[in-house]
């Protein structure tokens, strides 16, 4: 390989609120040219600092099954079919719950008699636009809607690859945080040093372990209690790529809607290191 | 019974720290962590685990080596880029929908279900509490969610307990539409930061979407005081019903590290805004003779 790749690095955590959204907008601002999709897309937040500014909108649909009644001979086999108990035949006619219905296809697959046709039913949207050099793309689901992943897979199909991706992804160890990490040459987890943050990082390891995407850790409000967090960091193998005090100024300046680097400078230099140390631990992996 | 749950939309506003103090100042409630995805509330009431099981859900389609043709139509119709170009099935990808099964002229495609988490029924001093553990990168949160609630309730009903204390998770997707549903009454933690009130506004919505009477409570209201009094304007406006801030307080997470509901660790400010904020709650759910409304599946 000639050309250096272009690196996609996710940012992530089990616990919620650890700095996630803190620490990989930190990461945009600092490198300046990059490309950042927040995949947070039930409670997308990157936005609130960058303010970029927005030019284009995707609707993001699923496509759910519409059942012609003249072709439906009510077989039931599209019931059969689905797995999800989306579609069900009840007396003379056929039911469609679009909530429940993941978009798979199979019960028109399953229609002996072609009566089922696919219609898109919005679950959300995907904004992209700039803020300075920095490309930005987020996702958003609509509220009532139960399954995001969809719409994350939608803001991952916007990368442009051509700079560094930054992905801000959705706290807890589930699909959606599966979906935003999936394909990343490295992951930084965010953690606290509490006994809910110790814990909700070995889950989040796991989630990694079992991505195959290679992680190290990032102690937020560090102060009190690291050194838990530094021994598991330890037995797991796992580089602990930098520190960020605990600092009631970066609280109040985000709380300000500002973000901390142009409040505490000290923050900008931890970022840098932190980007770096991630950047070669991703290249290391690569070659 | 009367159940409350406490959500927040963004993660990290204080959802487990204040449930924690509830259980201790309430004694005698029944207690479910529905965090599924990361259960922190047993590290602060330790329950004595006297039940667990595996939670089964969802399938994964598995190809048959042998029967398989390799004919490709199981390749063209997943949606989910779940089978792999040399016909084997990339279980993380895979959503169980089966389509595969359905187009599979050689009857080679089987469905087979996962255990995607771990549910624990255990008591602490505070009351009976039901938890689980999602396994990593599984699906079907909601599903382990609506089962924790409904043994948690169970278990309340049997032992003619009054007050279910639920813990919700964060966001506004499957997990919190699961915990939210049918509640008496939902409280919303929220910081005065711009991604709080953001994410504040979607999860109240949410609550308005499934009918549940929402109550608001913001957290750590001294790192902006303007947004605190933002939050108290649009709640008037919306007609939601706001109860005493908490401070920001560098003893939440000492109690956290002492694995200690804050209310037992100390009498701070935030500790005492919290038995306020209980107060206010209680009275709400005791005192409100509101019939259940129907409500709305998600």
């Amino acid at each position: 390989m000639s050309a250096k790749p272009v690196l996609q690095i996710a940012v992530a955590s089990g616990k919620g609120g650890t700095g996630k959204t803190t620490i990989a907008v930190g990461l945009v601002i600092v490198t300046g040219r990059c490309q950042l999709l927040d995949c947070d897309v039930e409670e997308p937040n990157a936005h609130l600092f960058l303010h970029p500014a927005l030019t284009r909108t995707e609707k993001v649909t699923l496509p759910v099954p519409e059942v012609n009644g003249e072709r439906c001979t009510l077989c039931g086999r599209c019931a059969e079919a689905c797995q999800f108990h989306a579609i069900a035949v009840m007396g003379r006619q056929v039911l469609v719950f679009p909530e429940l219905c993941h978009g798979c296809g199979a019960c028109s697959l399953a229609c002996p008699e072609g009566a089922i046709r696919e219609a898109p039913r919005e679950i959300g949207v995907v904004e992209s636009g700039k803020s300075g050099k920095i490309g930005f793309v987020h996702g958003r689901l609509n509220v009532g809607e139960p399954m995001a992943t969809p719409v994350i897979r939608a803001v991952k199909a916007q990368r442009n690859g051509e700079r560094l991706t930054i992905i801000d992804a959705a706290p807890g160890t589930a699909c959606p945080v599966v979906e935003a990490v999936k394909g990343s040459d490295f992951c930084l987890l965010v953690t606290e040093p509490t006994p809910f943050g110790l814990s909700d990082l070995r889950l989040a390891v796991e989630v990694m372990e079992k991505l195959a995407v290679p992680c190290g850790v990032v102690i937020n409000r560090s102060g009190e209690g690291d050194e838990a967090t530094e021994a598991f960091c330890a037995t797991k193998q796992l580089p602990l790529l930098g520190r960020i005090p605990f600092d009631r100024a970066i609280a109040e300046a985000y709380a300000h809607g500002r973000h901390p680097v142009y409040a505490v400078p000290e923050l900008g230099r931890q970022l840098e290191q932190i980007l770096d140390r991630a950047l070669a631990c991703a290249r290391g992996n690569l070659s | 019974m009367k159940e409350l749950v406490v959500i927040s939309g963004k993660g990290g506003t204080g959802k487990t720290t204040l449930v924690g103090s509830f259980a201790a100042l309430a004694g005698g409630s029944a207690l479910a962590d529905c965090d599924v995805d990361a259960p922190d509330l047993y590290l602060l009431l330790h329950p004595e685990i006297h039940h667990q099981d595996e939670f089964r859900a969802g399938q994964v389609a598995v190809i048959d080596k042998e029967s398989c043709t390799r004919c490709g139509r199981c390749l063209e119709v997943c949606r989910f880029e779940a089978v792999t170009p040399g016909f084997s099935v990339e279980a993380l990808n895979c959503e169980g929908c089966g389509a595969c099964r359905v187009v599979c002229p050689a009857e080679a495609v089987e469905l087979q279900e996962r255990v995607a988490g771990d549910w624990f029924r255990g008591k602490t001093t505070y009351g009976p509490m039901v938890y689980a553990r999602l396994r990593p990168a599984e699906e079907n949160s909601g599903k382990l969610v609506a089962l924790v609630r409904k043994e948690a309730r169970a278990w309340a009903e049997r032992e003619g307990i009054g007050l279910l204390l639920t813990d919700g998770p964060p966001g506004i997707g499957c997990p919190v539409i699961a915990s939210v549903g049918n509640a008496d009454l939902a409280l919303v933690v929220t910081e005065p930061t711009p991604s709080g009130i953001h994410d504040l506004e979607r999860a109240l919505t949410l609550c308005r979407h499934f009918r549940v009477p929402a109550m608001v409570c913001v957290n750590k209201f001294d790192l902006n005081p303007s947004l605190d009094r933002q939050v108290r304007e649009y709640c008037a406006r919306a007609q939601i019903a706001v109860t005493e801030s908490i401070p920001f307080d560098e003893s939440v997470p000492k109690a956290i590290g002492q694995g200690l509901p804050l209310v037992e660790f100390d009498h701070g400010p935030a500790s005492c805004a919290s038995a306020a904020v209980w107060s206010q709650l209680r009275q709400e759910l005791m005192g409100g003779q509101r019939e259940r409304r129907p409500q709305k599946k998600g």
